[in-house]
Parts: structure tokens; sequence; C-alpha cells
């Protein structure tokens, strides 16, 4: 853990039972491992939908299908939205290194507004789809469907909260280290959802359109 | 490094610089637009495979799933930054991990399932005597 | 399957009626008056001696690892009674119910009777035991001041009682699920089961389970990034192995029971299809699913009972531990190879020979590192100078024991004889056997080695053999007729019997229950009898056992900053290398020192937690709504608070260490 050399562990030959000047552990330094490991424990409960979904696929009970529910042009669009939203939140850390407040805010909003309209046009694919008849209770493909998407969706409506919550925080407090701290902890978590979207848009809209 | 080291803002600063390495490194604009341009690429050729049909069902599947590999490690690489020196190393460790039980959680679900399904689905008679 | 009808739901309390309130059960209401006796006598006590301010500052409130780590305990501790209770009651009935006997229990109550035993022992008696040792212990051996997120500890030990408490509720309001222990669809539906029952199961557990997976994360971090300079992974004293493992684990398989019984709601509240009968649902998934976290959650509960016996054993064989990188390869195979066998326990659902012989092959082979480690302890105490003190007999019953539950184990791996052992009462004999001689003699052998350092004085040596004895006589006469009963072929969760050849099993087994609570008896007096002569047993060095880990370097309780200043380490067993090179601890130059502030956001989320998990059961749905939207608002209320942490003052920091200096000298 320590870029020290053993040998500072000495006084010539005497070994050192602690040493001279106290190690610090500055505030938050293990945060950034630490919300790592909470995305990985994510990726498990994605991974466990995935099953279900991977499992249930084919499993219509008499009602329609991939073919006859997938609009692939809203998921493109879609997708869009996610990836523009990475890429902007990837301007707003760029400004937070500078220390840019303001650069910083707008990036974020953007990121934000992306965001939304990835929630929006889900909800929308969502009614359209329960207004055909294909509702979560329909089969157990549709089951699945939409509870490994809305997973998804429901985490990028967190992080859209968090977003915002973070936004009022640097507003009144400004780019301090904690808070720093904090939008990249959301920085990882929109990533990383942005991740488990390629899993969604590949494996359940492509391959279930493919032809 | 691009860490600004002076944000600690202890006196103990110079004693502890491996933390900073320790945090997630960031990233340049540079690297943002390679993962934005290469994701953007790896986005649409699926996407378009599969809305023109151009070849068959498998090569396609093969094709779009290869895809998504390449560009979950794009994400990976350009926008989380990962590499084996975060956290000591720890993060990608616990990368490997997560990637191992997931492949075993869905891979596994999928192959006791297939045989569960395939071995316990009520069969008509007709099938029966056929599946032998 | 009949379609009961669906209780009607009133817009204020949903489907909670006077009905809910179990007066046509003496049972309960005898149990009922028991409690809220029982209750306020402990409340009235500590109204008395003016304890509350001191409750609510120094321990709910507290995000001190080690006081965290002992309400652990604590709740562990007295949810085992409940447990227990249940168990006995277990015992009787089936020791009595035969032929025209039918018991005292009537089926709708016994069954809620097995499936309260199961999960209460799993989740709300192992598992805060093993986090609360894992809790107290880590941070104290890599030579931390605390954790890496202590706030999160704190809401993780509520959030852990918040399920405790939500699962209580159901004793008396309303009823429990009928399920077993993992509620497998379609018994659990709401076609099958559409009484209040599983949902407490699904709320009690979906809460606890929050607050187990956050505080993996953060023992995780924890032992990744806070140890002591000097202490590489391979430096590391066994117990942190193991709790390293274990945290890996349940980071890594808590989500998936998460989902599951996510899904499992889904299709209980709206309808959806994953698990039914109909529209291709399917119930199965749910054993699958369900058991990819199941199993992984035994190896949970095991490797920190084998860190405890690890450090007991080289504690008291002189000795240091034979094979430490064998012990942490062990682990660390027992860890993956934990994620590879859950379908074992369904061979019987039909997966065909190529699944079963897999997983069957995976099964065996978690026996060699098992049995690596045990041969580890036998050589550890090969030619030591074995002080058999209760830590190290607790841990020689458990090598005999969980000797003969790991050998029923791998018999039950072979695919053709679980298909005549499976649901069978060998199958209820073998994995007590390993929970009780495993998890459950490690976590005694862990209370009793560790009390001296968490109070500063030794546990009654008269009274901890007494409960000892009879505990584990009282598990060989409970547990050994089970073996014999699943051989005959008797299957598990029957409320009645006809063949009366088998009573005089069941009567022996119901004697060996009795036995076991002459055993807990004992422990409580042990715990009475020590605090009576605290005095007398008092241990001012702080290493009362001449120990090899750094815990035994501090005093005895450690001060809240655990350690004045860092140590380094130059050893596996660091403090007995300090001993060894004649260590000096230092008495002067102490600094003020960094640390957190305590909180009450935890203990207000969980609250609220509570009230949201019963108005979801109850469908009170304002109630729902009104607790979500205030867990959000306090959660992110939280984070406006940028002022969490504090300076111990140095003159406080000397003070407390004069004071351990005078009473070493005392010591001599």
């Amino acid at each position: 853990m320590s870029t020290t050399t053993p040998n500072a562990f000495y006084d010539g030959d005497r070994p050192l039972f602690h040493l001279p000047e106290e190690p610090h552990h500055p505030e938050g330094h293990s945060t950034m491992l630490g919300f790592w490991l909470y995305l990985m424990s994510d990726c498990l409960l994605f991974a466990a939908l995935f099953a279900m979904y991977a499992t249930a696929s084919h499993s219509y009970g008499g009602g329609p299908g991939q073919h006859q529910l997938f609009e692939l042009p809203l998921v493109a669009l879609n997708t869009t939205m996610l990836l523009l939203s990475s890429i902007t939140y990837g301007f707003a850390m760029l400004f937070m290194e500078q220390g840019k407040k303001g650069a910083t805010l707008a990036w974020l909003a953007i990121t934000g507004l992306f965001g939304a309209s990835f929630i929006g046009i889900e909800l929308y694919e969502f009614s359209h789809l329960i207004h055909e008849g294909a509702t979560p209770q329909s089969s157990a493909f549709l089951s699945s469907f939409f509870a490994l998407v809305g997973t998804h969706g429901l985490h990028v409506t967190v992080g859209l909260i968090w977003l915002v919550t973070l936004m009022v925080q640097v507003s009144k407090k400004g780019l301090i280290q904690a808070n720093k701290r904090r939008l990249m902890c959301l920085s990882m978590f929109w990533h990383f959802l942005d991740v488990v979207w390629i899993g969604v848009f590949t494996f359940v809209y492509l391959m279930g359109v493919a032809q | 490094m691009s860490a600004t080291p002076a944000t600690h803002g202890t006196d103990h600063a110079h004693a502890h610089d491996d933390h900073h390495e320790a945090e997630m490194p960031h990233g340049s604009f540079k690297g943002y637009m390679i993962g934005f341009i290469l994701s953007v690429i790896l986005t649409a050729i699926p996407f378009a495979l599969v809305m023109t049909g151009v070849l068959d069902r498998s090569t396609t599947v093969v094709a779009i799933l290869a895809m998504a590999v390449v560009q979950i490690f794009v994400h990976m690489v350009y926008f989380l930054h990962m590499n084996f020196k975060v956290e000591g190393g720890w993060s990608m460790l616990a990368l490997i991990f997560t990637v191992v039980f997931v492949l075993i959680t869905l891979a596994g679900s999928i192959w006791v399932m297939y045989h569960m399904n395939t071995n316990m689905m009520p069969m008509s008679p007709a099938a029966m005597a056929q599946s032998g | 399957m009949a379609h009961a009808p669906i209780p009607p739901t009133s817009p204020i309390f949903g489907r909670l009626t006077l009905d809910a309130l179990p007066f046509h059960e003496p049972i309960l209401v005898a149990t009922f008056i028991g409690v809220v006796c029982g209750a306020s006598v402990v409340l009235g006590l500590i109204t008395y001696f003016k304890w509350w301010g001191l409750l609510w500052r120094d321990w709910f409130t507290s995000i001190d690892h080690k006081k965290i780590g002992i309400m652990y305990m604590v709740l562990g501790l007295i949810m085992f009674l409940r447990g227990f209770a249940d168990a006995l009651m277990m015992r009787a009935q089936q020791a009595m119910a035969f032929g025209d006997n039918a018991g005292y229990l009537p089926p709708e109550h016994y069954n809620q009777i097995f499936t309260a035993h199961g999960v209460i022992m799993i989740f709300f008696v192992a598992m805060p035991l093993v986090t609360g040792l894992m809790n107290y212990v880590v941070p104290l051996q890599i030579g931390a001041r605390d954790v890496s997120f202590p706030f999160l500890n704190n809401f993780s030990f509520w959030m852990t009682t918040a399920g405790a408490v939500i699962t209580m509720i159901s004793l008396f309001i309303g009823e429990y699920a009928r399920t077993g222990w993992l509620a497998f669809p379609p018994l659990s539906d709401i076609n099958a089961s559409p009484g209040v029952g599983v949902d407490y199961y699904i709320w009690g557990l979906q809460i606890a389970g929050l607050g187990t997976l956050l505080s993996g994360v953060n023992l995780i971090a924890t032992i990744l990034r806070m140890r002591a300079p000097g202490m590489t992974m391979m430096k590391m004293p066994v117990f942190t192995w193991t709790a390293l493992c274990t945290n890996v684990l349940i980071v890594a398989a808590f989500p998936v029971l998460t989902v599951v019984l996510a899904l499992l709601s889904l299709d209980r509240y709206v309808g959806t299809q994953f698990f039914t009968n109909t529209l291709g649902g399917n119930p199965m998934m749910y054993v699958n699913m369900i058991w990819i976290w199941g199993h992984p959650e035994v190896y949970i509960l095991i490797l920190p009972a084998f860190g405890v016996f690890s450090e007991v054993v080289s504690t008291f064989s002189g000795k240091r531990l034979f094979g430490y990188s064998s012990m942490v390869y062990a682990t660390i195979v027992i860890t993956i190879l934990a994620y590879l066998v859950w379908l074992h326990h369904f061979f019987t659902m039909g997966s065909g020979a190529s699944v079963n012989s897999f997983f069957g092959i995976t099964t065996m082979i978690i026996s060699i590192p098992t049995g690596a480690k045990i041969f580890n302890w036998l050589f550890t105490m090969y030619r030591g100078r074995i002080r058999f003190e209760l830590p190290m007999m607790w841990t020689m019953a458990f090598m005999l024991t969980f000797v003969i539950g790991g050998m029923t184990g791998v018999l039950l791996a072979v695919p053709p004889a679980d298909f005549v052992l499976h649901n069978s009462l060998f199958l209820v004999a073998h994995f007590h056997n390993v929970i009780i001689g495993g998890v459950l003699f490690g976590m005694f052998a862990g209370i009793n080695y560790w009390w001296p350092k968490a109070f500063g004085f030794k546990l009654d040596q008269k009274w901890g053999k007494r409960s000892f004895w009879l505990w584990v006589a009282g598990f060989y006469f409970a547990f050994m007729p089970l073996y014999v009963l699943g051989l005959m072929g008797v299957t598990r969760r029957l409320q009645h019997f006809n063949d009366p050849s088998l009573q005089i099993w069941f009567e022996i087994a119901a004697f060996g229950a009795l036995l076991i609570a002459g055993g807990i008896a004992c422990m409580a007096m042990q715990f009475a009898v020590s605090i009576r002569d605290r005095k007398k047993n008092v241990d001012l060095t702080g290493d009362p056992w001449h120990g090899r880990t750094l815990e035994w370097s501090t005093s005895s309780p450690p001060p809240a900053y655990n350690f004045a200043f860092t140590p380094v380490i130059h050893d596996n067993d660091a403090w007995w290398d300090m001993k060894r090179r004649g260590y000096e601890r230092p008495t002067t130059g102490f600094e003020a020192i960094h640390m957190p502030k305590n909180t009450a956001a935890g203990i207000i989320l969980a609250g609220i937690s509570v009230a949201f998990g019963f108005a979801m059961i109850w469908h009170i749905w304002w109630l729902a709504a009104v607790s979500f939207a205030g867990l959000i608002a306090v959660g992110i209320g939280h984070t406006f608070n940028y002022d969490r942490d504090y300076h111990i003052p140095a003159e406080e920091v000397v003070a407390t260490e004069d004071a351990r200096t005078q009473a070493l000298a005392v010591q001599g």
C-alpha cells in the first residue's frame, strides 16, 4: 500500500515498530475503491437479471416476441442519448480538474438533460408496449424484459437524482475535495451504466431482432 | 499524474504521495474523444448490421457480440480509466473476479435451465415416444 | 391449487385488520405476554439507571467499529434465543406427534416455525455473529483505527437490525411464511400463499440484505486500504484473510438474492410471470437463482469460523500456524469453488447426468482445500504446548464434529446418493452438523477468545466448560438420530408421523435439544457470572492468552482510536514478533488523532426502513410512499453534512495512554 521502501521500517539493523512520522490516511482515500466494489456488486445484480432474461427470452406464453415488439430506431436514438451523456459527463470531469465550477455545472446540466431524455424515451417505449398489450404480466419474456431494462432505467433515474444533488452541492460549496470525490464516484456510476447498456442493446434488442 | 497535489490540504501531503496514485486517474480530452468515436463506430455497426440484415443470423450475432465486447473494453479504458495501476491493482482484480462470477452466473444459469427445460418440460406421449 | 381470495385492502390500514393479531393462538398470546413483561423490565431498568442517553450517544449512534461489532454480537445472541425456541418447539412436536397424537402445534403454525427457525438462524444469528466478529477484530488485526467507511458500518448494522425487527413483528402481527427458509415458488406465489407471511420474509431479508452487502464492501475496502505499513497481503492474519474472502463472497452473492427476491415480490405484487406456472414462467429458475446466492452463503458463514480456529489453534499451541500460505490459498480456492457448486442443492430437479456430474465433482473438490485446512490445524498442534482453554476446547470439538459433517457432505455430493437422501432428515442432520459444528462452535470459540479483548476480563471457566460439554453432547444426541432417520427415508419438515418405530429416535433428538438448552443456559450463566466477577478475572495486560496478532498489543478494551501510533509490521504474527524482539511501548510523543464523528443517520434510516417494509407487507400504500420519500430525503440530507470528523485532542490521548502505562506497571 505504501511506496515507502521496506528499509524505512528499520533504523540501521533495529526494526522500527512505529514510523517516525505517523502514516496518514487522508479522508476518503478508500472511497473510490469502495465505490468500485459497490459497482462490482451491481454487476452481479445485472448478471442475475440478464440470466433471468436469457432463460426466459423465448417464453412468450403465446404472446408477442422480440420481432413484433422492438423498434430498433427508437433504441438507436436512446443509445445515442446515453452515449452523448457519457461524453458530456467526461467534459464535466475535465473542467472539474481545472477547477472551473461554472463549466463543470454547465456540462453536468447537459449530461442531466441527455439522461432525462434517455429516461423519457424509455418511458415512451414502455408505455407504447403496454398500450399494445405487451405488459410485464403478459409473459415471462416480457416480465424479464421489463425487469432488466427497467432496472437499468431505475439506475439512470437514481443517477439523475444524484446528479442534481451534486450540482446543488457544488454550487453551494464549490469544487472542494469532498465534492470532487463525489463527482468522480458519480462519473464511475454513469459510465458503468453505459457499459450495462451495451449489454442490454446487444443482448436484448439486437440479438432479439437479428434475422 | 494530472492530479493536483496541493488539494489534499494536509501538512503531511508529501508523506503520502502514494495516495494520489491510488485515486482514479483522470481522463484527457483526447482520451474521451477517442473513446467516444470508437463507441459511436462500435454502436453504429451492429445496429446497421441488424437493421439492414446484410449477413445471415449467426454471423450477425457473432459480429454484434464481438463488437459489444470490444466496446465494453473501450468504455472501461477510455471512460472508466481502468488499468492495472488504479488503486494498486485492486480495482482490476475486483473487475476480473466480477467478470468470472458474472460469466459463471450467466453461463451456468443458461446451461442448467436449458437442461431443466429439456428434461422437465411436459411432453405429449407422442413426443416422448419420439425422443425415446 | 385453490385460488384463495386476496383480502380486501383499506386505504388507511391496507390489509391490516384486528384479525391479524393472533388472539386465537394461546402459544403466541403467552409468548407475547412474556415478551412484553421481559421488555418492560429491560426498558424499566434502562430508564431507572438513566442509561438512555448513554445508549444513544455511546452505542446506537456510534461509528466505532468495536461498538458496532459488539452490537452485532448482541443482536445475534438475542435472535439466537428466538431461533432456538423455534427449534425446541419443533423437536417437541416431532417427538410427540405420532399416530393418534396430533402434537400441540397445528400444521400451519408448525410450518411457520420451521421457516422462521431457518431464516432467523442463518440471517439474524449466524450472519450478525460472523459480521460482528469481523467488525470487531479485523481493524485491530490490521493495525487500523477504524473501518474505511465508519458511517456505512453503523448504517449496515441498523439495516440488519431492521430486517430482524420486521421478522420479529410477524410473530405478533399477522403470520410468517410457511414455505421453508428459501420460499420456493409455486408455494410462495400469491395463489398458494396469499397471506402476509411471504411478504414478511421478503422485506425482512431485502432490508437486512442491503446492510450485509454494504458491510461487505466496507470490510473489503478496509482490508485492502487500511493495513498498517509493512503488512503485505501474505503477512495478514489468517482471520483477516478469511474475512476478506467472506466479504468478497458477500459482495458477489447478495445481489443475486436481492434480484431473486425482488422478482418474487413482483410476481406477488404486480402479477408478473417470472416464477409462475403460466405464460412461460418457470419456478425452476427461482430455485436456480436463489441457490447461486445460497451456496456461497454457507461459505460466507464458515470461512470466518475457519479464521477463528486458525488464530485459536496457533495461539493455544504456542506455535506459528502450520502452512500459512497453504491456508491462504485453500481459502481463496474455497471462495471461488463456492460459486461453482450451487446445483448440488437440486440434483433431483432434473438437469440430467451431464450437469449433475459437473456440479457433483466441483462439490467433491471443495473437500480438498477444506481437508488441507484440517491437516494444517493438526500439524500446528503437533508438538505444540497446547493449553486447553475454552477457545481451544471449542476448536477441538469443531475439528471432530466438522469432519463428520464434511464427510456426510461429500456423500450428499454424489448425485445418485443424493437422489435417495435429498430432502431427508439426513440432509437436515448434515447441514446442522456443519453449521453448528463449524460456524456456531467457531463463534463460541471466537467469543471466548476475544471477550477479554472487548471487555477487559476473561470469561468464567467453570460455567464455560459446563456449557461446552452440554452443547457438544447435546449436539450429538440431537442430530445423530436424524442421520439414522434420514437413511430410513424420513423426509424433513413433517409435522406428524404414523410409524411408531420412528418415535424413539425423535425422542433422543428431543433429549439432545434439551441438553443444548442446558448448554445455552450455562452460557448465559457464564456471561452473568463473569460480569459479576469482572474484578476477579480482570486482565490489565491486554494480552491474556499470549496472543500473536496485533489486537493483543492494545489495552483491553482498546481505546477509541485503537492505536496511538500506527504499528509497523515485520512478520505474520506481528505482535509475537514485537514481543520477541523486545518491543517497548512508546509512552510519550502522542498527537491528536483524527476520528469520524458519531451520527444518528443510520438508526433513523433503518427506522424508516422498518416503516417502509411494514407498509409494503400490509399494502398500506400511503405509508409506503411517505416512508420511501422519507428515506430518500434523509439519505440526501445526510450527504449535505460535510462536517463528519473531529480530532481527539492530544491531552486525551496522553491521559488514556498514561492510564495504560500505569496499569501495565501495576501488572509488573
